[in-house]
């Protein structure tokens, strides 16, 4: 049983690990700015659940496991709120979507 | 495998430094400074630095971020000189770096028990705090008993910073400086998604804060790191819902309150001390019991930096967040 | 191992210099308060790094674990004041740079100088 749930939660981190990874690449090689947003937000929604669910299960049923959930619930109500925020506020500045022939845009 | 991860995290601090230092973009060297904070409070979670580790994140990731933002908003945000290379400057910087660097091999090597730090003073506080003060956080005992006149030096320094930033921008501005500037009456209130989710994290934000600072002698806590909690949630309510409405919710009135009267509530434990018959900040006199009289010392002393930390850190916010629009 | 044992301190060093330099060279007066919280945090760096004892844990009083090693409360605690000491001056700085911004209408240090000496 033990066993069982360390390897479960192995296989969380790992994938976790691996959305990270796809998130940091995403946002060096898409080539304008709401693609770029959009796969960080990646990190902010699936990797963190992930991850956090991973180290739940290593924690079990005690105090470290409901501060977990707790830190959980926040980075699931913050970070897409964050990135909509920032969205908002690239649109509002005058960034307009263009298509990708534009090149990349330094911010 | 800890040391490779450490040695990762240095390497990342180095370059995000490098990368601070070059940008011409005043906006990308401040946010890239919000991430070397965050980066430090990682570095000193694992050299086991739990209470610094805390306020490096709350202090330098959070407040230290809005209110380097805060002041681009009423400057500009590029460089203007162009990228002109100052061959003494770095003559001098290589020569001293390579002095420092020899110098290094000196030292004890990292974590070694032996080195003179671990002995003498360090051990002699971790040795005699359940003797004497009997609470579990010794980096809060060090702070507020051993080391307690220390931090009441401290709370003034933070007590003159506020009164020297509002003494700076008390004053109107000169007349068509801020010509352009929109007056901010709403702060962010169409943008329906973080004004939502800002008003359920709010009141979790205070609760928090209040938790660090009384639980501040049981686990890494304390006045300074709540204060930077209570006070970003201030702030938070300050971008949702505009200068305004921010300063309705807490009037500058209580603002100077508050910074006044945490430092008084420090000086007036000191003084307590000496009229019952002790030191000035002697607390094993303030109660029967002297261990009981160290924890009630540290509870209201702790209780004063929070409020004066809280204060001042929300009025040099209002002061650079209102200028020349309200 | 003896040389990764100090790696700590030779990052030190590199991340002080690269704050100093930024104080000494650059015209921006933002830039220089940058450089100059950059300077304060090598110095915490190194004041924790001396503090880390090997087998160590955080100073706070484990109830279950009688005989653990922990680290020494000396540093941490001058740090922590250290970074709130740290903030309050770059706040104060900050408000002078607004306020220069005000009466000169730059604050980039060469121009500064060309106003004040014309």
């Amino acid at each position: 049983m033990d066993m069982l749930v360390d390897i479960v939660s192995w296989v969380l981190l790992l994938i976790g690990g691996f959305f990270v990874f796809v998130g940091g690449v995403g946002v060096l090689r898409m080539p304008e700015l709401y693609t770029r947003m959009h796969a960080s937000g990646l990190t902010d929604s699936i990797a963190t659940s992930l991850i956090l669910v991973g180290l739940m299960l290593q924690g079990g049923f005690s105090l470290i496991g409901l501060k977990l959930v707790a830190i959980l619930i926040f980075m699931l109500l913050t970070g897409p709120t964050s990135s909509n925020a920032l969205a908002s506020a690239a649109l509002l500045a005058g960034n307009k979507e263009e298509g990708a022939q534009q090149g990349d845009k330094k911010v | 495998m800890t040391v490779l991860f450490g040695g990762f995290l240095l390497a990342m601090l180095v370059i995000t430094a490098l990368a601070m230092v070059q940008t011409r973009n005043l906006f990308v060297a401040v946010m890239l400074g919000g991430i070397f904070s965050l980066l430090i409070a990682t570095v000193f979670f694992m050299l086991d630095a739990a209470d610094v580790s805390l306020t490096e994140a709350a202090v330098g990731a959070g407040i230290s971020t809005v209110l380097f933002l805060g002041a681009l908003s009423l400057t500009s945000d590029h460089e203007h000189s162009k990228t002109t290379i100052r061959p003494l400057a770095i003559i001098i910087v290589i020569i001293t770096m390579l002095l420092i660097l020899m110098s290094t091999f000196d030292f004890p090597f990292i974590g070694d028990p032996q080195s003179l730090v671990q002995n003498h003073v360090g051990a002699e506080y971790l040795a005699k705090t359940p003797e004497f003060i009997d609470i579990p956080n010794v980096v809060t005992a060090v702070l507020g008993s051993y080391r307690g006149y220390d931090t009441l030096g401290e709370v003034f320094v933070v007590l003159t910073a506020g009164v020297g930033v509002l003494f700076l921008l008390g004053k109107a501005p000169p007349p068509g400086c801020y010509r352009n500037k929109p007056a901010d009456t709403e702060g962010l209130s169409h943008y329906l998604i973080p004004r939502l989710v800002g008003r359920l994290v709010i009141p979790f934000l205070i609760l928090f804060g209040l938790y660090v600072q009384f639980h501040g002698e049981y686990s890494p806590g304390g006045g300074f790191q709540a204060g930077a909690l209570i006070a970003a949630a201030n702030i938070l309510y300050a971008l949702l819902e505009g200068e305004k409405s921010a300063l309705q919710v807490v009037p500058h009135k209580w603002l100077m309150g508050m910074i006044a009267s945490g430092a008084l509530l420090y000086g007036l434990v000191g003084v307590t001390g000496i009229l019952l018959g002790g030191n000035f900040l002697d607390y094993s006199v303030l109660s029967e019991d002297p261990v009981k009289g160290q924890q009630l010392g540290l509870l209201i002393i702790e209780l004063g930096v929070g409020i004066t930390v809280t204060g001042v850190l929300l009025s040099i916010y209002h002061a650079f967040a209102s200028r020349g629009k309200i | 191992m003896e040389w990764f044992g100090l790696f700590y301190y030779w990052v030190f060093a590199v991340l002080l210099m690269i704050g100093f330099y930024t104080v000494v060279a650059k015209k921006n007066l933002v830039k220089i308060l940058l450089g100059l919280s950059l300077f304060q945090s090598a110095v915490f760096l190194f004041y924790i790094s001396m503090g880390k004892i090997i087998d160590g844990t955080a100073p706070i009083f484990l109830a279950d674990a009688p005989d653990q090693i922990y680290t020494t409360p000396l540093p941490q605690v001058l740090i922590l004041t250290a970074i709130v000491v740290g903030i309050s001056t770059t706040s104060l700085g900050l408000g002078i740079v607004v306020r220069i911004k005000e009466e000169y209408g730059t604050i980039e240090e060469d121009e500064i100088r060309k106003i004040d000496h014309s």
